[in-house]
Parts: C-alpha cells; structure tokens; sequence
C-alpha cells in the first residue's frame, strides 16, 4: 500500500517546516472535521474550494510531507470499543533522567502517548505522563505497576487519573477566520 | 461491529490512500464493494466506534501551538464549566478525570499567543485557574492499539 499515507515517523520532515497558503488552509478547513464518505472525496474537496481534484492531492501530499498532516486515519474511540479504563499516569522523576525514562516507557506497548510536561509545585509535582488504556481498572493497575517497576527509585512519587467521561473529541479546528 | 469492521478500522489506522477513488482501493483490499465500505464507515461514525476519519493535522507545524490544560471544578459546577470550555473551537479534545483535577483538555491554537488568551478567558469566565501543561518533550510510540 504504497500509495496510502501511513504513519511513519522515520520519513524526513522539513526542520524548518513549510508556509501554508490559502489554499492550503482552506483545504484544511474542508478537511478538519473530516472526509467525505463519498466516492471521490477529493473531488468534493475539490469543489469547495475552488480547485482540480489534481491540485488538492498533490497539495495535500505535500502537507503530509512536511509533517503538517501526521497520517489521514481512522481514529476509533477506544472507549466504545471496550477499552473503558484509559488511565493517565503521571510519574515525579528526576529531570536530569526523564529524556531516557520516558523513551523506556513510550516503547512499551500499551502506553499510547508518553510526554514531559511542566509541574506546578505544589498543587502538581508530576512531570512525566504515560497515558494506558485497558479494558478496565484492574488491568490498567497492572499496566502502571508494570511502569512502576521500570522507573524502580527514579520514581519519587506518582498518580493515576481515570477518564470518566469524554466531554468534547473533535480534533484540531482552524477557526473560520482570517479567509 | 464485526470482524470485517475490525479488519478495516486496523487498516485505516495505518492510513489512508491520496488518489481519486481511494475508497475503491481499500475495499478491494478487503474484498468488498466501496459503496459497502462507505456503508460500513459511516455506520462506525454514526454509532461512535470511531471518533474521527480524516487527515490528522499537526497545529504545531502550522505555526500553531497545542497544550494540555488542567482545571478543578466543584463537581456542583462541573456541566456548566464543561458547557463553557466546550464552547472554544479551539478546545480540541476535553475530559473529565476521576481526581481533584478533574477536567483535562487539549488547546490546538494557530499562535502560542492564543494559548494564553483562551486560558485566560476560560479563567475569568469560570472564575477558576487554568494550569497550561504544554508539553516538553514527546518520546516516541510505535504503533497504534488493534482494536
């Protein structure tokens, strides 16, 4: 399938990125809620706005080289599917070990996003976060004592938070301005 | 949803063909018509196995910026702050959490600049704090969950 825009993070992405047009951001905003379950969904794209079905695939082609678009997917809600505990861990490590912490967990296989971010001292110590998602809690808690025990005593203290409830998914929106 | 479902959803994670008839192409691969393939995708929409079919942008690479904001909401309030940060085009994604931080949402702005207007705003029309936890560093993931 060598004509299908997998998700492949080893391609090269332009470091200095690309500038986008208003076509392209148009194209973006034909797309961003996304694809037409027609036959030629291109062609509709096309007609929205206001170019060939030629010139929107080969633009888009060069949106998914620079990276700007990450892969045209199917993003199922693993929720519906069964998978009703997604826990988001959040991990207190070292900062001068998070980098080679959080490439070991981001390669285990059921931690789906793994990222630093900033603590907010003292309401928030947590720095490293490793989303899991299970089929329930149980499972979930298995999954974290897994991660537990790879960070061993670079792990000064942690937390899990459940989702309960999913109040908004749509994805990035381009608001409708500046057209 | 059935095994078929299953096979398609797997495929599509993966990705999805730029052509003129890529719907054609996909079914073909899973021995099926397309007009049965879009039957079947805009069913998965329809009852809410999938949340999203389309190109996935990077807000970031558009000289955008995307973070991750923390709020704790009195749980007498919490529809009503929902209501209210659902209402940003920009709020992308939002949960609620079983924890005293209990709503997490996902801000994907055109300019780091409306990171801090839209937080802001959400903090004065809710009259509580917004903590921004953009992130630092994203490490790398393999593949996507089978479902």
């Amino acid at each position: 399938m060598d004509s299908a825009l997998s998700q492949n993070k080893t391609e090269p992405v332009s470091k200095q990125g690309m500038s986008v047009d208003d076509v392209d951001r148009r194209i973006i905003q034909a797309t961003q809620s996304g694809l037409p379950l027609v036959s030629r969904p291109y062609d509709e794209i096309a007609q929205r706005v206001g170019i060939s079905t030629t010139e929107v695939i080969a633009r888009m082609r060069i949106l998914h080289q620079f990276g700007i678009i990450r892969r045209i997917a199917a993003v199922p809600n693993h929720y519906t599917l069964g998978y009703k505990a997604n826990g988001m861990s959040v991990w207190d490590v070292p900062d001068d070990r998070v980098d080679e912490l959080g490439q070991q967990i981001a390669a285990l296989k059921f931690v789906s996003h793994c990222y630093q971010r900033p603590r907010f001292i003292p309401d928030w110590p947590y720095n490293l976060f490793a989303m899991v998602h299970a089929h329930n809690h149980e499972e979930a808690m298995t999954l974290v004592a897994r991660i537990e025990k790879l960070l061993g005593n670079a792990n000064r203290g942690h937390d899990v938070l459940f989702s309960k409830r999913i109040l908004k998914k749509t994805g990035m929106r381009l608001p409708e301005r500046d057209i | 949803m059935d095994e078929l479902d299953r096979k398609i959803i797997n495929d599509l994670q993966a990705g999805f063909p730029l052509t003129e008839q890529p719907y054609a192409e996909v079914a073909a691969r899973h021995g099926i018509t397309e007009s049965e393939l879009l039957s079947r995708l805009q069913q998965l929409l329809d009852n809410k196995t999938l949340s999203r079919f389309g190109p996935m942008y990077d807000a970031e690479k558009l000289g955008g910026a995307f973070t991750l904001a923390a709020m704790q909401v009195p749980e007498q309030d919490f529809d009503k702050v929902a209501e209210v940060v659902n209402s940003y085009a920009e709020v992308a994604h939002n949960y609620q959490r079983d924890h005293q931080f209990n709503m997490w949402y996902v801000l994907a702005t055109e300019t780091p600049d409306q990171i801090n207007l839209v937080n802001r705003d959400i903090e004065k029309r809710t009259g509580l704090k917004v903590f921004s936890m953009p992130k630092l560093t994203e490490y790398y993931i393999g593949l996507q969950l089978p479902v």
